[in-house]
């Protein structure tokens, strides 16, 4: 079961990371989102891993799973859910005002325009 | 039992949600309750910080849980700096958008700004690893929504670029804590420092791991060289007054640095010896370089500050590198200075941005130039390090703070070389802004009239009331000095911190 879940782990990164290097939103998002799963089942294993033990007081068990790194995980899928919602929020509204999904900001872009966007509502062609 | 320590993220808590939910539709209201709030902040804050001066040190326990288990808010000197500071940079930049209808630009402005003071609130006091992850999250989740505020193309593009980057350090802070609490079986920060400190010398691998990828982690908030990359674009691209109160998030990487490596994996750690401020020295040096670099190539005025902003986090982090209790003294000084300054000048900027654009070029004459530029000068003089301001103060201390390590020379050389040229690419700009102006084309008739006229008096309350921040802290530096020393002091016996915490000692 190490073997599964730490190759489980290493794999999901390296997948994750090879998407974030990619230049569209798109595939940038999907890699946060499988580095997120990775670091969700990091947590797990960081209580030590156990099969079918009781994580509260139990009478009859003899031994017990951590229950801590459960609560850990809860609370960070809860936080990468809304997280990858914003992102992916704003990434949309990003490509329909640029129409451009690029991830990065061509050096143009710093000062293509005379004035800046501050206070001209614009929704001019950064690209 | 002292409620009055939960009170700086309760209320903003509760604040918040009221304000979207009950009086979303009257800005006038809004405005009220939020200012109201935050001055309400102040007060608390400051009175904190009065009985934190005292040197106690107060543990408040959620829930009434007794740490380790529940999660404990801490006040102690350097805590209670750091939230008085974070109201009162708040209370400015809040004045200012009020004072230029920055709030009327977009949707929900206040209910924001009020989740981001909690979130910062609440990470300069909690005592508990996890829970430091979790304030994190509420003041970036806050940070994120600010930085779009009022839209714009280039706006969003550059908050896609945020928002990924730090979910990625927020990753990264998820396996620092796996790994920490893999080894230690705790994320209590008393506690932690405890069992790292009587971890067996052969057992130390993965504990050097969590506390590299921790520092990672708080360099990415920090922008420290390696991991600065998002700075830049983000804060030139984010509405000026958002960057202002964000030159306190910079911070809470530099503070969070302080904590862990002085409490958990201090000087005397010795699995954890020397692994942090060899790293962090160098990447602190290049910080510098790069954001003086930056000032000198500066096109637009917003990423002059925000390479400002980098400089000014380099010279910080020398200090905090340097892991002794004087450097230690010096860097909390210079915190003060550096979240003033830095706040200042991006009120500046927008204050040149709103009437000239913000290309750093000659243009147009603009309303208020002379007042503007005086600020400009203040600001510039406070940044780059000159006498009288307090910038010249906490440079010196840092210095003084650097004279016993092995590489003074370097760290001296750095920072002076750094600051000259500072200066020189603040006067460039400033020169070019302001003055160069009145040699440019005369405008066309048409466009006399589109700029705007001279602002109320409310945005100039805020950019002053900064800058007699910074006099004052000039003014005041014998005091200041000493209780950043005595903060140092407590840092750098962590064993008051973690009795307070876990034995209950008040």
């Amino acid at each position: 079961m190490e073997l599964l879940l730490a190759s489980a782990v290493g794999i999901m990164t390296a997948c994750g990371v090879y998407l974030m290097l990619r230049q569209r939103t798109f595939p940038v998002i999907l890699g946060l989102t499988l580095v997120t799963y990775a670091v969700n089942v990091f947590l797990f294993a960081s209580g030590r891993l156990a099969q079918n033990l009781p994580p509260v007081l139990n009478p009859e068990a003899t031994a017990y799973s951590d229950p801590l790194p459960q609560a850990l995980v809860l609370t960070a899928i809860v936080i990468a859910f809304g997280m990858t919602a914003v992102v992916v929020m704003i990434a949309l509204s990003a490509y329909l005002s640029a129409r451009d999904d690029r991830i990065d900001m061509s050096e143009d872009d710093t000062y293509d325009d005379e004035q800046t966007a501050d206070h001209v509502d614009n929704a001019e062609d950064g690209a | 039992m002292m409620h009055l320590i939960v009170l700086p993220v309760v209320l903003p808590a509760i604040l918040a949600p009221f304000i979207i939910m009950a009086i979303r539709h009257h800005m006038d209201l809004q405005r009220i309750f939020s200012l109201a709030g935050t001055v309400a902040l102040v007060a608390i804050t400051l009175t904190l910080l009065a009985q934190a001066a005292t040197g106690d040190i107060q543990v408040y326990e959620l829930g009434n849980w007794p740490a380790p288990f529940g999660i404990v808010l801490v006040l102690d000197r350097l805590s209670a700096l750091m939230i008085a500071l974070t109201a009162l940079l708040g209370l400015a930049v809040l004045l200012y958008v009020i004072g230029t209808d920055w709030d009327l630009k977009g949707r929900h402005f206040h209910p924001l700004f009020q989740f981001q003071l909690m979130g910062v609130m609440g990470a300069f006091l909690t005592g508990d690893a996890f829970n430091l992850f979790v304030f994190f999250e509420v003041l970036l989740i806050a940070s994120y929504g600010l930085m779009i505020h009022g839209g714009g193309a280039r706006r969003l593009r550059a908050g896609v670029q945020y928002v990924v980057y730090n979910l990625l350090g927020s990753t990264l802070f998820l396996f620092a804590l796996g790994t920490l609490y893999a080894v230690t079986g705790t994320l209590n920060m008393a506690d932690l420092a405890e069992r790292v400190a009587v971890l067996p010398a052969d057992e130390t691998a993965l504990i050097r791991v969590g506390a590299v990828l921790l520092l990672v982690v708080f360099a990415i908030k920090a922008a420290v060289l390696p991991l600065h990359f998002w700075l830049p674009a983000s804060y030139a691209n984010a509405p000026m007054p958002v960057a202002a109160l964000f030159a306190i998030m910079t911070k809470v990487g530099a503070y969070s640095i302080l904590r862990m490596y002085t409490l958990v994996f201090g000087p005397d750690v010795g699995s954890t010896d020397g692994l942090v401020g060899d790293w962090l020295l160098p990447a602190a040096l290049l910080t510098l370089g790069a954001g003086t670099l930056g000032i000198l190539g500066a096109r637009k005025i917003g990423k002059l500050v925000a390479f400002s902003a980098i400089a000014s986090m380099g010279t910080l982090l020398i200090a905090i590198s340097l892991f002794t209790e004087q450097a230690t003294g010096a860097a909390i000084y210079y915190i003060i200075h550096s979240t003033f300054a830095t706040g200042m000048m991006f009120l500046v900027a927008d204050l040149i941005v709103s009437r000239r654009g913000g290309i750093i070029a000659p243009g147009t004459p603009m309303a208020q130039n002379g007042l503007i530029a005086s600020l400009f000068f203040a600001g510039a003089i406070a940044l780059s390090g000159m006498p009288p301001l307090s910038g010249f103060i906490g440079k010196l201390l840092v210095m003084d703070g650097a004279r016993d390590a092995d590489q003074w020379a370097l760290i001296w050389g750095v920072i002076l070389i750094a600051s000259l040229v500072t200066v020189v690419g603040f006067a460039r700009a400033g020169s070019l802004i302001f003055w160069k102006g009145y040699e440019a084309e005369p405008p066309d008739e048409g466009t006399q009239e589109t700029h705007p006229a001279p602002t109320s008096a409310l945005p100039f309350v805020a950019v002053f009331g900064l800058l007699a921040g910074l006099i004052l802290l000039s003014v005041f530096a014998g005091p200041v000095h000493d209780y950043a020393r005595a903060t140092a002091g407590q840092l750098f016996d962590p064993q008051e911190y973690i009795g307070a915490v876990l034995r209950g000692g008040k």
